[in-house]
């Protein structure tokens, strides 16, 4: 099987949250056979040295292997968090797009989003 | 079939679209089951601007735009006994209510009984000092801090108490958002309030559609990825809710955006941390065996949320007087943009630290990097990529006055003659920051009030 390097953007969606100074990020596989190569390669140390610069501290992994869907909590991710920010986005709602920035190897035949269902 | 009840949403947080309701009313309407809508109107620091804004005005502090969300449906409402929630009411309920009556009275529905709920402004009645502090707000020593609201998030029984007093507007403050949700459906199915299955059933339908077009299109679509049909007029969502707590989240045939697995995960996941222990005032929800079905077009069926005993004690977020944020702006662009951009940022931060202006301070550079980086800019300070042909320098900092805030703002507006050549199109602010910090409370601290009158009664 040959397997090609590529964004989590080009197979998987994000959406991230706050709450306080700690985010939420979800992350799902476009396809559904994708999910046990991304709960390998999308690890917790991979995802919290991603937020490294931004002072994190922890990170958590909870897999929702029912709905092919994993979300990661991320203490202090946000610099203080809405109320405390200097940042533009100070909910951070922009990181989902900073985790999908992280690449992945995937089989070459599925490296791209496929239709959706309906 | 012949047993559901429908909860259509038609707002998010304040400041979402003011015609959504419409198509959903309609949808509901159509459905010829019962059904109830609500509007979800106040983000964790939105009641303490309301708050400010009570002082300042005894009749204001609630949502701003209430008489255009509710003018466009709250007679086609009333003559068919769908009955509104909302926390519109923010720091100002009554207010509020009496908003609604002088609609109602000017629509010709002077009859329409609108609930008040009231209780959740502690500010007055509980001493902070002797609550836990909620998760990581333990250790602050907040005795100097200059209080500006104090609010329970209360449940969906106090909401539901106002249905069964023939409520068909109900105006709450801070309520937990699931919770405008939770309470239509118990007074509908006569949940009891210990039916933790059901409740989390009813948690999980108002997660999903608290936040509106979030579940239906809204910061979903990414063109060329995740399209979306007509992304001007996204439809909010409705749920279609059976006794047993299954349910099918769907939209106005007549709208755009989407309904599918993909913007259902997104938003079950929405602001969650432990999936197994979502904790509202009302359950404690688990959505580790949920399972999705796309059941037809913009149709998708959600069943085995669990529930669990809920919180004994509810949350309480106390928003205090903060420090100030000062920004400001200016461009440059063309041939050398990303050198004079970095000078420039140099330069500003050097500014405010050699005049001892701020607390903190931070650049970014716009266009290079901004939402993802970090106060000591991390990402731009070792970008090499591309050459950006236009950048956006913004400084932003933390003050302890609001005249330091507006002198290192204002530092941008020198840089027009002092800065790099180029540079153009200073813009600067000075708006005030609010704190908060959460606590728990026992319940028992935290009575609430229903009252419900005739629009013509509100006075």
């Amino acid at each position: 099987m040959e397997l090609i390097e590529v964004p989590l953007h080009a197979v998987a969606h994000s959406r991230a949250g706050d709450k306080g100074n700690r985010g939420n990020l979800s992350l799902m596989p476009y396809d559904p056979a994708l999910y046990p190569l991304l709960a390998e390669q999308v690890t917790e140390a991979r995802v919290l040295a991603l937020f490294a610069h931004r002072g994190a501290t922890r990170c958590v992994r909870y897999d929702l292997p029912l709905i092919h869907a994993f979300n990661f909590v991320i203490d202090d991710v946000l610099e203080g968090g809405v109320n405390g920010s200097l940042n533009l986005d100070g909910h951070g709602k922009s990181l989902s797009f900073r985790l999908l920035s992280l690449t992945v190897q995937v089989p070459a035949d599925l490296s791209r989003p496929p239709p959706p269902a309906c | 079939m012949s047993d559901l009840f429908l909860v259509g949403n038609a707002s998010g947080f304040s400041g979402d679209r003011v015609d959504a309701a419409p198509p959903v009313v309609r949808a509901l309407i159509r459905s010829g089951k019962p059904a109830a809508l609500f509007f979800e109107c106040l983000a964790e620091r939105t009641i303490a601007l309301a708050q400010i804004e009570k002082r300042r005005d005894p009749e204001a502090g609630y949502e701003p735009m209430l008489e255009r969300l509710l003018e466009p449906i709250l007679a086609d409402c009333a003559k068919a006994g769908i009955p509104i929630l909302g926390n519109f009411g923010a720091a100002n309920p009554v207010a509020a209510a009496r908003c609604v009556a002088r609609l109602a009275r000017r629509l010709g529905i002077p009859d329409l009984r609108i609930g008040v709920v009231t209780g959740d402004d502690v500010s007055g009645s509980v001493d902070l000092g002797t609550l836990t502090a909620h998760e990581a707000d333990a250790g602050f020593d907040m005795s100097s801090w200059v209080l500006v609201s104090a609010n329970a998030y209360i449940g969906a029984a106090p909401l539901a108490e106002a249905l069964a007093k023939g409520a068909q507007v109900v105006v709450a403050g801070r309520t937990s958002d699931p919770s405008l949700a939770i309470a239509p459906l118990m007074h509908h199915f006569g949940w009891a309030e210990d039916d933790w299955q059901a409740l989390a059933a009813g948690a999980a339908c108002g997660h999903l559609l608290e936040c509106g077009s979030q579940v239906t299109g809204g910061v979903f679509w990414d063109p060329g990825f995740k399209d979306i049909p007509d992304p001007a007029n996204i439809g909010f969502p409705i749920a279609e809710v059976a006794r047993d707590g299954s349910m099918v989240i769907t939209k106005p045939e007549d709208t755009g955006g989407l309904v599918d697995l993909r913007s259902i995960k997104e938003q079950l996941l929405y602001e969650l941390h432990d999936p197994a222990a979502y904790l509202t005032p009302d359950v404690v929800m688990d959505i580790t065996g949920v399972t999705l079905d796309q059941v037809g077009r913009d149709r998708v069926a959600l069943r085995g949320v669990r529930g669990h005993a809920r919180p004994d004690r509810l949350k309480v977020t106390a928003c205090y007087e903060g420090s100030w944020l000062g920004e400001g702006e200016v461009s440059v662009a063309g041939p050398n943009a990303l050198a004079r951009a970095r000078a420039t940022a140099d330069v500003l931060l050097q500014r405010v630290q050699q005049r001892g202006l701020a607390r903190r301070a931070r650049a970014d550079l716009i266009g290079v990097s901004a939402v993802h980086d970090s106060d000591d800019g991390a990402l731009w300070r070792s970008y090499d990529g591309p050459e950006p042909p236009d950048i956006r320098i913004r400084l932003a900092v933390e003050t302890t006055t609001r005249d330091d805030a507006d002198q290192a703002a204002r530092e941008v507006l020198a840089m027009l003659c002092c800065g790099t050549a180029g540079t153009s199109g200073a813009r600067w602010r000075v708006t005030p920051r609010i704190l908060t910090r959460s606590f728990l409370v026992p319940r028992a601290m935290v009575p609430t009030e229903v009252r419900v009158l005739e629009a013509r009664a509100w006075n």
